[in-house]
């Protein structure tokens, strides 16, 4: 199994090639891709230098222009998608069935991979996009069990990748709008979720008060520890009591499913994190290059080692991690 | 106010999960009502199954001899091999025409020749992915939901330009679908594991609403499915909806008040405007945002 790690920036790339990933993706510094942070991403003279980085080390690098093109954006996205392949790039990460069917006729040698963004949950989905584009592989959201994961794995047209270690989407990506019901920004059209421009932190007697475009998301008490107001992490009133109503700070960690995951024929595992330091991306490669390298000596045989988890669970959200769907349970 | 003579009123799916006596109310009321298309169907959950495809193909038939339209909506979020098996048996209905809103049914219904209406998921903002579906079947295409007037606009110049005339439609009423999980939200508020859910959302015939820790309505939680907890109301737009080329509105289904909410419509249409303070039609917050280009949540009665 290939792993394929984020880079929001280039010592981000590298550090991640160094610790052992097998593919990296990154996106340029617009909204053409779904992680459109202040400071983060790559111009082209960086892309350039990265995947240079990375291809002298054998490794591969993918592109994601992951965002939705926008009614007066047609170009920006058709350009993000022909500098991609200008670089040189090892393949595009698209959700938009435009944009792939641009990607198609334009650069038809060039390896397409479905974004998660692009909300393919069954393999009749995956062959509308394997038929259509002749998409070579799909990112799978965050949604299905792994009994749904072994069901789709056996009949799907394309190499699949699933999510391995990092942020929990709770919502099927690509068709979440929450973030542009309070904010206006979403990750479709822009690229963000719960953008920071619209946090506000307010000490007050009642105590530190976290805010999205002014509307509460979640309020701590004296010592409790805070995390940033994703918005679907907060505490809300439903039916009178007050709880994390849609989902905890939590992050996914699917390291136990590996021997599964193998055994599906699933072709990748992709950490989540492009916003994420090159320290954390560095240490959460080093750990999952330990654990697929074990998987691979001796498959019958794998164990996770506890400093695995330690490591790992020092870099989530709230200290916490969770199986998330693939766990039938979580829903 | 000239408005296109084609402008036509739909009723969207029930998004929410009611009892079948409900349903059969609803839809004898509905058969009556000034709304040309009626879509009908499960759209959310897979679990809630009072209602069989049979029974929906009854309500339309009888839909079909008011002179409506009938279309059946598909699931939004497909998981499973049994999901697949009820889509499958959805798009072989054999009588009337799919919305589909996610790709395993555009991949089915395409693959079967069939003519379909492409779902508010299927995220098409631009004309590149209208035009894939335009070439195969696709009869009329919904609006992003998080799409703005200005953005609309251009779109439909675009498509129009570019020869895509297929039937643009807008959901211009109801509380706005916004969000699926794999998880049920309501069963969680009752602390019951999905596969054992005792159907409670069923006792919350417009959704359960989700407050702030200092009591503003943000959401609605139905089952799977995140909606808003205001109720969009484009009412006041209805001509320049109409002007910039969408062919059809889209009403939502509420649990009361729906022949208030398309009557006011349809008066709306025929150029009776309401009063500049737009009256509320039914017990609920009002947002436009969207359609101004800002959050969806906001009014444009309340931002300065």
């Amino acid at each position: 199994m290939e792993l394929v790690c984020p880079a929001g920036n280039l010592p981000a790339l590298k550090r991640a090639v160094d610790e052992g990933a097998d593919a990296i993706y990154f996106g340029f510094q617009n909204a053409t891709n779904a992680r459109q942070f202040a400071g983060l991403n790559f111009t082209d003279k960086r892309a350039r230098e990265g995947i240079d980085y990375a291809h002298a080390r054998g490794k591969r690098v993918f592109c994601a222009i992951n965002t939705y093109p926008q009614p007066d954006g047609w170009d920006i996205w058709t350009r993000a998608v022909d500098q991609a392949a200008d670089l040189g790039v090892d393949a595009l990460i698209i959700a938009d069935m435009g944009l792939l069917d641009y990607a198609a006729r334009r650069h038809p040698d060039m390896a397409r991979h479905l974004s998660v963004q692009g909300s393919a949950t069954s393999h009749e989905a995956l062959r509308f996009y394997h038929d259509h584009f002749g998409i070579k592989r799909a990112v799978l959201p965050r949604v299905l069990s792994i009994t749904q994961v072994r069901d789709l794995a056996k009949q799907s047209p394309v190499e699949l990748e699933v999510f391995a270690f990092g942020s929990l989407c709770i919502m099927a990506e690509g068709r979440c709008y929450l973030s542009s019901y309070l904010t206006g920004e979403s990750p479709n059209t822009r690229g963000v979720c719960s953008p920071a421009g619209y946090v506000r932190w307010e000490e007050t007697p009642e105590g530190l008060e976290s805010r999205l475009n002014g509307v509460l998301i979640d309020r701590y008490e004296k010592g409790e520890p805070a995390g940033y107001p994703t918005l679907c992490k907060g505490r809300f009133e439903v039916g009178g009591e007050s709880y994390h109503a849609i989902e905890e700070p939590t992050s996914l960690n699917t390291l136990e499913l590996l021997p599964e995951l193998k055994k599906l024929g699933i072709n990748a595992v992709k950490i989540e994190g492009r916003q994420r330091s090159p320290a954390y991306v560095s240490k959460v490669a080093g750990i999952w290059r330990q654990a697929l390298d074990q998987l691979e000596q001796s498959p019958g045989d794998f164990h996770i080692e506890p400093a695995w988890l330690s490591g790992l669970g020092e870099l989530s959200e709230g200290s916490t991690t969770t199986l998330g769907a693939y766990e039938r349970r979580w829903k | 106010m000239s408005i296109n003579p084609t402008f036509k009123l739909s009723l969207g799916p029930v998004l929410f999960y009611w009892t079948r006596d409900r349903y059969a109310d609803f839809y004898r009321d509905a058969a009556d009502w000034p709304v040309e298309i009626v879509y009908l169907g499960e759209s959310v959950c897979s679990r809630r199954r009072d209602m069989k495809l049979d029974d929906w193909l009854g309500i339309g038939r009888e839909l079909k001899e008011s002179g409506k339209q009938v279309v059946l909506s598909s699931q939004t979020l497909i998981e499973s091999e049994a999901d697949l098996r009820d889509l499958r048996k959805l798009c072989d209905n054999g009588e009337l025409m799919v919305e589909a809103n996610d790709q395993s049914a555009l991949q089915l219904l395409i693959a079967a020749g069939l003519p379909f209406v492409a779902g508010g998921a299927l995220n098409l903002y631009n004309p590149a992915a209208i035009s894939v579906l335009a070439q195969n079947g696709m009869q009329r295409w919904n609006a992003p939901v998080e799409m703005s007037r200005d953005d609309l606009a251009r779109l439909l110049d675009d498509c129009h330009d570019e020869g895509l005339d297929q039937t643009c439609e807008l959901f211009a009423y109801g509380h706005l679908p916004l969000a699926w999980s794999s998880r049920c939200f309501t069963a969680r508020r009752y602390q019951k594991p999905k596969d054992r859910c005792q159907f409670v959302c069923q006792k919350h015939p417009e959704g359960m609403t989700l407050r702030s820790k200092e009591s503003q309505d943000i959401f609605t939680l139905n089952g799977i499915q995140t909606l808003s907890s205001a109720c969009q109301d484009l009412r006041h737009e209805i001509g320049d909806i109409a002007n910039i080329g969408v062919g059809v509105v889209r009403l939502s289904p509420r649990a009361e008040g729906m022949s208030d909410v398309v009557a006011a419509f349809d008066a709306a249409r025929r150029g009776e405007l309401p009063l500049p303070d737009p009256l509320t039609l039914v017990e609920a917050d009002i947002c436009d945002g969207y359609w101004y280009g800002r959050p969806g949540m906001s009014h444009r009665q309340t931002v300065s």
